[in-house]
């Protein structure tokens, strides 16, 4: 009996006290200051509120599907439980752990002695041998072959030296000019003012040489070199829709649908701006883009759709080392 | 407990001497010194939920025809990869959250990365003995810009998809190699083919955030084996001695708590505000773009320069030497971060003739050549980012978008020297004042010396 009322005695006294065990009488290291019960207060129920929070997370998961603001629920809770604990042992560093200064010597900035024994044992080790130079040069050599060899097996990568695919393009004479759904493009189709994207018949549409932009021009307003003359059809004209600086899609058309002052029309890349002039060959009135925009000759076949009359007159696609070197060709 | 568990521990690894000198290992206090505290936290969180995105990601181009939740989606063609980050958004249970967690976390370590540059930049932390440690810290900071393009590129929405045809378009903008280069990391010419994004992938979570930790302990076994910097607060702190709080208990539950409060942080922002809502882009497809496409912020810059260069591609007969991107995407980051790596010999060799070591920090106007020039870099760059951006401008105050790039092609070489001027004349007459006020104390002193004596 009377030991059960000791342990319920010293039960009530270790659960009550506040309990600071007496440390033996030795010298402290770490410097004592008074205690700040309500700092300790603040740090036990941010813990808490914490723990509340981390607690929410998984019961706000199970119920995800019959909550709204799932995710914002999800990372409020999981987000506030970092914090608060967070939070809690900031107020533990600041306030409550005894903060101490310490002085601490910084390292040395050099060992000359231990340099010099170093150097000695590198130099020592050496001592036997006669040709110094051509024996490092020959070992040096050796590592430098065998890294040679060792990264030899990089170039399966990719077909590092073979060029003739940048100049492909699926475009040959004749083939037909089709809508994203492949709907042959109808040269009545094509209105001015308006922009239309249009690939090459049973082709891969995602290959640089492929989609085209087209626009319909006033048929006075064009001025053509004479080798791109006869590009045009009936007013259409067709261009890469890969823009020569980073290779993005023109997806925007200026076109003056008012204002007599406004700037002619042109093609422009959301990308960098690049802006190419279509009534000129695309040639490039504004933006970064070093090259004109390459045009896909076209004509218009018995039943009114259009059809590319060869391909490109310059090499798709944003420009490397050999982009001008050669004329773009039909892969085979 | 303690005692058991630290006897456990010595016994069987002889740490104890060695874990108290750990332990009382000293942290100079400064709220700027945590700057380089919260990029380390911003990258355990990136590769917590990096792990866990790579369990539902698939990096597969196959083509495939999505039927999930997201009704505006339903019965579009897309790859698989971004299928399963859709996936990851709708489908998966807290998968957004990780999501957006991630992407936040990539903005923010990058972030604090470039503040705490800028700390170490302007107070001379780079100085003798510290180049190496800055050096590293430089080349992580190269390591997260590509490992940031490589995770947005991964998801393959629009925006991906133009951010890598421009990426494509500045490495086969490369002099000589460009072409070739291209050829070998997209496995053909652009788009590539699908062992283009296995690269990717095993680039984003092995070998670069890999590339990130081993620098990254690089950095921090210098910074211990050299002791932290610190700032002169008061006759304690010397070149020899340096004050601050110990490892424990003063620093362990600071750096926790931070720790936890940066994961909070990261977690809310992941929570409750959108980042990259990848499913209103849309798959990407070569011949699409969009107006207003901006990339994550850190990459801002690169766009800014590409856009101002004026068009010319540098050609001899028919070879093209240097194609425009080069300028811009390459050539430009080269020369910022050129130098930054030079920066310290350049300011030992022609500014300050100091080889000495440091350990004691500068503030800004203790060295205003440095401050100036530092200044006119950042402005610089600064500048070039706001120029990628004006496009957005444009459209807000109906101004003329290429009167505006205009101005700036000429702006970025002026303004720079005129804020490096300013910058160094504020530094000397900080200096100055704060001169005056050691005479104007000295006198007042002796005055009431006098006085006293007389």
């Amino acid at each position: 009996m009377s030991k059960v009322k000791n342990f319920l005695v010293s039960a009530a006294v270790l659960l009550a006290g506040r309990g600071r065990p007496k440390l033996p009488a030795q010298e402290r290291i770490v410097p004592d200051k008074p205690p700040r019960p309500g700092w300790e207060l603040v740090a036990i129920s941010l813990f808490g509120l914490g723990a509340l929070c981390a607690i929410a997370f998984p019961i706000v998961y199970g119920l995800a599907d019959h909550l709204p603001h799932e995710n914002q629920l999800l990372g409020a809770s999981v987000g506030l439980a970092f914090v608060l604990i967070g939070a809690g042992l900031v107020v533990t560093a600041q306030q409550l752990i005894v903060t101490e200064e310490l002085e601490e010597t910084y390292p040395e900035n050099e060992h000359p002695e231990e340099q010099e024994t170093l150097v000695q044992m590198v130099e020592e080790s050496g001592s036997r041998l006669t040709r110094k130079r051509l024996f490092m040069v020959s070992l040096g050599g050796a590592v430098g072959a065998l890294g040679l060899a060792l990264i030899t097996p990089a170039v399966s990568l990719g077909p590092v030296f073979r060029i003739s695919p940048f100049f492909g393009t699926p475009w040959r004479r004749g083939r037909r000019l089709v809508d994203e759904n492949g709907r042959p493009w109808k040269a009545s189709d094509i209105e001015e003012d308006d922009f239309y994207t249009a690939f090459p018949e049973n082709a891969n549409k995602e290959e640089l040489g492929s989609p085209l932009v087209l626009v319909r021009l006033p048929k006075n307003s064009f001025h053509l070199p004479p080798e791109l003359a006869h590009y045009p059809a009936d007013g259409i004209v067709a261009y890469s829709k890969i823009c020569t600086h980073a290779g993005c899609a023109i997806s925007l058309y200026r076109a003056p649908l008012f204002q007599p002052d406004e700037p002619k029309p042109a093609l422009v890349c959301p990308c960098h701006y690049s802006t190419f002039d279509p009534a000129a060959g695309g040639t490039v009135l504004f933006g970064p883009a070093g090259r004109n925009l390459p045009m896909l000759p076209l004509h218009i076949d018995g039943k009114g759709e259009l059809r590319a009359s060869g391909n490109f007159n310059e090499a798709v696609g944003p420009s490397w080392w050999g982009v001008r070197n050669r004329k773009p060709n039909p892969h085979s | 407990m303690i005692r058991k568990a630290v006897r456990f521990l010595d016994q069987r690894t002889g740490d104890a001497p060695l874990l108290r000198k750990t332990l009382r290992y000293v942290f100079p206090d400064h709220w700027s010194f945590l700057l380089g505290e919260v990029a380390l936290y911003a990258f355990a969180i990136l590769v917590m939920t990096g792990t866990y995105l790579a369990l539902f990601y698939s990096d597969s181009t196959k083509d495939v025809t999505y039927h999930g939740p997201y009704k505006p989606l339903q019965g579009q063609h897309m790859t698989e990869a971004y299928h399963s980050v859709v996936d990851i958004s709708f489908s998966v249970r807290a998968g957004l959250l990780i999501r957006q967690t991630h992407h936040w976390a990539a903005d923010v370590f990058v972030a604090a990365i470039f503040l705490h540059l800028l700390r170490v930049f302007f107070t001379g932390a780079y100085r003798k003995p510290r180049e190496l440690t800055y050096l590293l810290g430089l080349t992580i900071l190269i390591v997260s810009l590509l490992e940031g393009y490589l995770g947005y590129s991964l998801v393959d929405d629009l925006l991906s998809g133009m951010g890598l045809a421009i990426g494509y378009a500045v490495a086969i903008s490369i002099p000589f190699v460009g072409a070739n280069l291209g050829e070998l990391i997209w496995n053909g010419p652009f788009p590539g083919t699908d062992a283009f994004f296995s690269r990717m992938y095993i680039a984003h979570v092995f070998i670069f955030p890999s590339l990130i930790a081993v620098l990254l302990g690089g950095h921090l076994g210098l910074v211990a084996l050299k002791h932290h910097t610190q700032f002169k607060r008061g006759p304690r702190q010397t070149e020899r001695k340096l004050v601050g709080v110990p490892t424990f208990p003063g620093q362990t539950p600071r750096s926790l708590g931070l720790f936890l409060v940066v994961a909070g942080v990261l977690f809310l922002l992941g929570g409750l505000v959108q980042i990259n809502p990848i499913w209103l882009w849309g798959p990407y497809h070569t011949y699409l773009s969009t107006n207003g496409a901006q990339p994550d912020w850190y990459l801002g810059w690169l766009i800014g320069a590409l856009r101002l260069v004026p068009h010319f591609d540098v050609v001899i007969g028919n070879y093209t030497l240097v194609p425009n991107p080069f300028w811009g995407g390459a050539l430009f980051p080269m020369v910022v971060f050129g130098f930054l790596f030079m920066w310290p010999q350049i300011e030992r060799r022609f500014i300050s003739h100091d080889y000495g070591f440091h350990n004691l920090l500068e503030r800004p106007r203790d060295a205003p050549m440095r401050t100036a020039i530092g200044f006119g870099v950042f402005t610089w760059v600064t500048m070039i980012f706001i120029a990628g951006g004006v496009d957005r401008v444009t459209v807000l105050f109906d101004v003329d978008y290429a009167s505006i790039i205009w101005v700036f092609r000429f702006a970025i070489w002026i303004v720079p020297v005129i804020f490096g001027i300013i910058a160094h004349r504020v530094c000397v007459e900080l200096q100055r004042g704060e001169e005056m006020e050691r005479v104007r104390k000295r006198a007042e002193h002796r005055a009431k010396a006098m006085a006293e004596t007389s």
